[in-house]
């Protein structure tokens, strides 16, 4: 690993940044072609880097297209989902981390099993089952699905990161006459708040991100997320590649800029949740 | 004795309660928004259940697999998923691996490489589909603009059965190689730094060291990485329903896609649950493999 030779040296750097071109190129892509006039976005050979940069399309997916309002219900549900999972995932992982009782392991097996389960196995009775219900075209119609896939994920994550804070200090605290439940709320909640931020971010992002339920339960525009209503912007003979694109980019750079500062956090996340067990 | 052996007893009485109550709420979520609908769904693929007809539901036995698998349509969905899933872990694992042995030996830009890394993984499914579909578009593509550049001939990606599938696993391994490569890192790091130190001054090349030392190493973590990839090309939705709607000619429908159409394009809620009762079982399979080996690499 050490002692590389000049030309393994450049070999490498050349490497990396070809990697980190291929990497980013799609994503610039996306940006340059939402900045771009749209005269300018059917001309061959394409502009790699815009000779005139316009806002239009992006005045066209918020007042053409009412970007603002499936915001508005991305957000909704995104931090839903994301309350009800950290809600009850916290419990859930504290006790797997720390209690032992009867057929642990069986259960921490069966939230594993649940982060793999088929979403189109489940869509189709829910929507026979919300329809009969009448939550439909609802906020919770979108939230308790989403679920599914945010809280398997969530307690795995947070009981990764609770076995990693020392146990002695619960013990002190129970010792010095809390009883269990107010050690965990003195003790470990405030030890655990990067962990349950890190949970929270990577349960707000796959709920922004989900697509069948969204795609399937809501039959009505006004209640769509932005990646399906994004969906439904080509029409019949012509696909808005410009509109699409400045949609998109308000869709995912919030997201993105969240993920570059919270970097590390979400990479020991990511890792941690599903490496160990 | 008699009160300590009655605490004891007490206190493992008590972790029961505490631990069932723990986890009640969130387990009592997932059997609900989880297991029912599946159940539900396989007892829907015993019946007749067609949208367009409510009024004739009715209990068939096995004839939606009967249907299922003698359609012509089965066996080139089969190969589909198959060809997918073989192609996209190849690539995956190999631009993973690179992704993931460039992180390793950067001393510097560290941070700049793994933000880089993580956007693909931060965007939506549907939202990398259209992105990958106006590059690989084939009269306004950027890819077409390229290879016209150079004198060559625009290629119809979108348009050409092994193009379009090209395509769909060019997309699928943008967004998926971030996690592979996260994940091989983690796996890099716990490699102890002197066993390539003395397999170095035994004189064993870059190469040498990298099959007997780094792969044997990371055995543990490319199954888990393998299967639960699998598993990813098996689900894989968004991608194949932004880039190519299953087209053409089907020749990139996968079994979880097919399932989708029959669903809610056919309305065949029968027959769809059929294939999704099928889906549900191969990720069942697969996930109790999964589970094992996670078990054994603790």
């Amino acid at each position: 690993m050490r002692k590389k030779s000049l030309p393994g040296k450049i070999a490498g750097a050349l490497g990396l940044v070809l990697f980190l071109i291929v990497v980013i190129f799609p994503f610039y892509w996306l940006i340059i072609t939402s900045l771009k006039n749209p005269a300018d976005i059917s001309m061959m050979p394409t502009e790699i880097w815009p000779s005139r940069f316009s806002i239009d399309f992006y005045e066209n997916a918020f007042i053409g297209h009412n970007l603002l309002m499936y915001l508005k219900n991305s957000i909704i549900v995104a931090l839903g989902a994301m309350v009800i999972t950290i809600v009850v995932a916290f419990p859930a992982a504290y006790a797997f981390a720390r209690i032992n009782f009867k057929f642990k392991k069986t259960w921490q097996n069966f939230t594993l099993l649940a982060n793999m389960f088929p979403i189109i196995a489940i869509v189709t009775p829910m929507f026979v089952i919300f329809r009969n219900m009448g939550i439909i075209n609802t906020y919770a119609g979108l939230i308790i699905p989403s679920v599914i896939i945010t809280l398997p994920q969530a307690i795995w994550t947070l009981i990764a990161f609770i076995k990693t804070l020392p146990y002695d200090l619960e013990e002190a605290a129970q010792i010095d006459g809390c009883n269990r439940f107010m050690s965990v709320i003195k003790v470990i909640l405030p030890l655990a708040a990067p962990g349950v931020f890190t949970t929270a971010i990577l349960a707000f992002i796959t709920a922004w991100n989900e697509f069948m339920f969204a795609l399937i339960l809501v039959t009505r525009d006004s209640m769509r997320t932005v990646p399906v209503a994004i969906s439904l912007f080509p029409g019949q003979f012509t696909v808005p590649w410009g509109d699409m694109a400045a949609a998109s980019v308000v869709a995912t750079v919030p997201i993105v800029i969240v993920v570059l500062i919270c970097q590390k956090r979400i990479v020991s996340g990511l890792t941690s949740g599903a490496v160990k067990g | 004795m008699k009160t300590g052996r009655r605490k004891r007893l007490n206190k493992l009485q008590r972790d029961n309660i505490i631990g069932y109550g723990l986890i009640a709420p969130s387990m009592i979520l997932l059997i609900a928004i989880g297991i029912v609908p599946i159940l539900i769904t396989v007892s829907y693929s015993f019946q007749y259940r067609v949208l367009t007809d409510p009024l004739n539901t009715h209990f068939v036995g096995l004839e939606n697999y009967v249907t299922l698998f003698t359609s012509s349509d089965f066996g080139q969905i089969f190969w589909n998923t198959a060809v997918f899933a073989v192609l996209s872990l190849i690539i995956q694992l190999i631009v993973g691996f690179a992704g993931a042995l460039l992180m390793n030996s950067a001393k510097r830009f560290v941070g700049v490489i793994r933000t880089a890394v993580l956007i693909p993984w931060a965007i939506p499914g549907i939202i990398i589909a259209y992105m990958f579909s106006f590059m690989f578009n084939d009269q306004l593509g950027v890819i077409n603009s390229i290879i016209q550049t150079f004198g060559g001939e625009p290629v119809s990606f979108l348009t050409n059965s092994g193009w379009a599938m090209f395509v769909v696993v060019i997309a699928d391994t943008w967004k998926q190689f971030p996690y592979i490569s996260l994940m091989l890192l983690a796996g890099l790091q716990t490699i102890p730094a002197d066993l390539y130190e003395s397999a170095s001054v035994d004189g064993a090349t870059k190469v040498q060291q990298f099959f007997r030392i780094t792969l044997p190493n990371l055995k543990g973590i490319l199954l888990i990485v393998l299967l639960f990839r699998t598993m990813g090309a098996i689900r894989i939705f968004d991608i194949i329903f932004g880039i190519t709607g299953g087209g053409p000619a089907n020749s990139t429908a996968t079994l979880l896609y097919q399932a989708y159409k029959y669903l809610f394009g056919d309305m065949n809620y029968g027959l769809g649950s059929a294939l999704s009762t099928v889906i549900t079982i191969i990720i069942l399979i697969i996930s109790i493999i999964y589970i094992k080996v996670l078990k054994t690499d603790d």
